[in-house]
């Protein structure tokens, strides 16, 4: 029993990065912009998330530090992409190497520090409960923040206005733009709103995951973010399901090298990429009927005035 | 006032031509205020740069050393993004060449295999790289699985399996449990251009396909579909140009001088096979694709400038402790602004005054 919790603990928190970039870039793609920049705002978001929080010791300080550093990010993005009509495949490839060389320079200060991890709940009683205490009420702040995100993103997507708009711009850039919505705006905020998860998820890893920095430590999950938005079919709710079963297979892979199955150690590493690249063949064959995704998603829109 | 993009009529060949210069300028500037921010005296960092790789005879050659891979690598890069192919995973296409011929080197290490090892180790190289370049492409042809991602994801992939070889089977028995085999033999070592010096056979077969690239886009009518597929699908697909099949063939290629980037790194400057063999070369590559302007011979240029970067990155470690990440910053800098300046040839800035009713339509 003791090792399901565990295991059920350890699934949440290697998720919880996941949902919270993988939220950000849903709604991005939903206004009809492809950011593969994630990974590079997620590993700055990272370096600036534990920087902030080294130098003032408080977790909430780092993970500001991550959302603002992961806006800023997602801005040079929207300069270019929106701004200066870029293709946007490539903006984002450029915002990803730019990451990864920014945040190895911000983080040069702080390799090798260490600081205390964001506390968990505390309520006596409820988190005491046997087997599901602790998952219900023992997490980080940042455990229970990216599922009120989620619902936040579905309700605003589905049940406001704004969020009406947001889509149509997704849909057809031209009708939005003729009924007179601001769709280069529009999309300029659902950038940031991207930078912005993206920072924090990144800062997540340091202020929470691990309590150190190193380079390189997204490892990747910008990318599996981006997947995982392809593999919930732009919908919140798939969302979750997508995430959570990611972070089981990393969490799966650890313990089985743990266990001393007879598998290489690197064989159990790819198992995440593998799964990422079977998930979307088998998705992507699935929907061979008419796809899903934003039907502006990644075109370039200039308005005519 | 407002600044607005406004479509030009036609493209700015001029803009086109300049435009990789105006953002070597731009990145320039914004290095030196870098450096400025990380308290170093810019003039002598970009001097270390710049400059100081370009005095010495060893610099030179090891620029040429370090060009080959990022040329070669490019030039498949840019036969898939000019058809409009995503492919982002040469670093893992890169990789798996090295593991592939490196399995010739190890397996005939120590017996009396003649000189027909290297050739059949850059042939292997180049059919994993392709091979491995057409999972991707397949899984989008097939599935319609975004390349973009399954090909970034085998970067990993390909990562962790050179890691498990050097580790596992292929160690060297003698290599003092470092992870690495031995040094390969000389058969199975490219041959050096200068007898001492850096420079290598690679270098030459890098220029060779610079050439063939040149003949294929100029001159056939292979070239001609590639172009159209990328730059008006729709026209192609009314001209009968098969564009899955050109994802298949752009992917197939890249892969392959992927590939044989990767074996020759391995048997050429490094000499064993090791974890870190590549300092990012497959994504550097997409840099200098797109510095090149996806042109075989701006390609070449843009892969000896981008070379200099890591040399001289590497200069201004061991002479001013600038750390060696800000030639990464440099990099992705330098792309920002080759795009943005791209942008500039299609379209031109426009100051607009927008009237009350404009400024109402426009939010």
């Amino acid at each position: 029993m003791e090792l399901v919790e565990a295991i059920i603990l350890s699934v949440l928190a290697a998720s919880t990065p996941l949902l919270i970039a993988a939220t950000g870039e849903l709604v991005t793609e939903r206004s009809g912009v492809l950011n593969l920049g994630v990974e590079g705002m997620m590993i700055v978001g990272a370096a600036c998330g534990f920087g902030g929080a080294w130098l003032t010791g408080s977790i909430f300080v780092g993970a500001l530090f991550g959302i603002v550093a992961g806006t800023l990010m997602s801005l040079m993005f929207a300069l270019m992409a929106l701004g200066l009509a870029v293709n946007q495949v490539a903006t984002g490839l450029a915002l990803t190497i730019l990451g990864v060389g920014l945040s190895g320079l911000i983080g040069a200060g702080f390799v090798g520090e260490r600081i205390t991890p964001a506390a968990h709940l505390n309520i006596p009683g409820l988190t005491d409960i046997p087997l599901v205490g602790r998952v219900l009420f023992g997490e980080d702040a940042f455990i229970y923040f990216s599922i009120a995100l989620i619902i936040g993103v579905w309700w605003f997507l589905y049940r406001t206005r704004a969020g009406l708009i947001l889509r149509a711009c997704g849909d057809n850039h031209i009708s939005a733009h003729a009924l007179g919505y601001p769709v280069l705006h529009i999309r300029t905020l659902a950038v940031m709103f991207g930078g912005a998860c993206a920072g924090l998820a990144g800062a997540y890893l340091p202020l929470a995951y691990t309590p150190f920095f190193i380079p390189g430590m997204t490892a990747g999950r910008g990318w599996i973010a981006l997947a995982l938005v392809v593999f919930a079919s732009w919908r919140p709710g798939r969302l979750v399901v997508g995430a959570y079963l990611f972070g089981a297979v990393t969490i799966l892979q650890l313990h089985a090298q743990g266990w001393g199955v007879g598998i290489p150690s690197q064989f159990m590493s790819a198992l995440p990429y593998l799964a990422t690249v079977i998930v979307l063949v088998l998705l992507s064959r699935a929907r061979t009927g008419g796809s899903t995704a934003p039907a502006a998603l990644g075109t370039v829109f200039v308005p005519d005035r | 006032m407002q600044l607005v993009l406004e479509k030009r009529a036609e493209r700015s060949n001029t803009i086109a031509l300049v435009s990789p210069l105006i953002a070597i300028g731009l990145t320039i500037v914004t290095m030196t205020i870098l450096f400025a921010i990380l308290g170093k005296n810019p003039f002598l960092a970009l001097q270390a740069y710049f400059v100081a790789p370009l005095i010495d005879s060893y610099s030179l050659q090891e620029i040429a050393v370090k060009a080959t891979p990022l040329v070669m690598i490019a030039i498949g890069l840019s036969l898939c993004y000019l058809a409009n192919a995503w492919n982002i995973g040469a670093e893992g296409q890169f990789l798996i060449g090295a593991v592939a011929g490196s399995w010739i080197a190890v397996k005939t290490q120590g017996t009396d295999a003649g000189p027909w090892v290297l050739p059949a180790m850059l042939v292997l190289a180049a059919a994993a790289g392709a091979l491995y370049a057409l999972i991707p492409a397949i899984c989008k042809v097939k599935f319609g699985a975004s390349e973009i991602l399954t090909s970034l994801m085998l970067v990993y992939v390909a990562d962790l399996l050179l890691d498990y070889l050097v580790r596992g089977p292929w160690r060297d028995p003698n290599g003092f449990n470092f992870p690495t085999t031995a040094e390969f033999d000389p058969v199975a070592t490219v041959p050096l251009l200068i007898e001492g010096g850096r420079l290598h056979l690679g270098s030459i077969i890098a220029l060779l396909v610079v050439a063939a690239a040149a003949i294929l886009l100029g001159r056939t009518i292979k070239g001609f579909e590639i172009r159209v597929v990328g730059a008006a699908p729709r026209a192609a697909r009314f001209g009968g140009f098969n564009a899955n099949q050109l994802i298949i063939l752009t992917f197939a290629v890249s892969g392959a001088l992927a590939g044989l980037a990767g074996i020759i790194e391995v048997a050429g400057p490094v000499g064993h096979l090791q974890p870190g063999i590549s300092p990012g070369y497959g994504f550097t590559a997409i840099i200098v694709a797109f510095l090149g302007r996806l042109n075989p011979i701006g390609i070449l240029i843009a892969g000896l400038f981008l070379a200099l970067t890591f040399i001289g990155g590497e200069q201004a470690q061991i002479a001013m402790k600038i750390p060696l990440d800000v030639t990464k910053v440099f990099q992705g800098i330098l792309l920002f602004y080759v795009l943005a300046c791209d942008s500039l040839i299609l379209y031109r800035f426009k100051l607009v005054f927008p009237s009350r009713q404009v400024a109402r339509g426009a939010g």
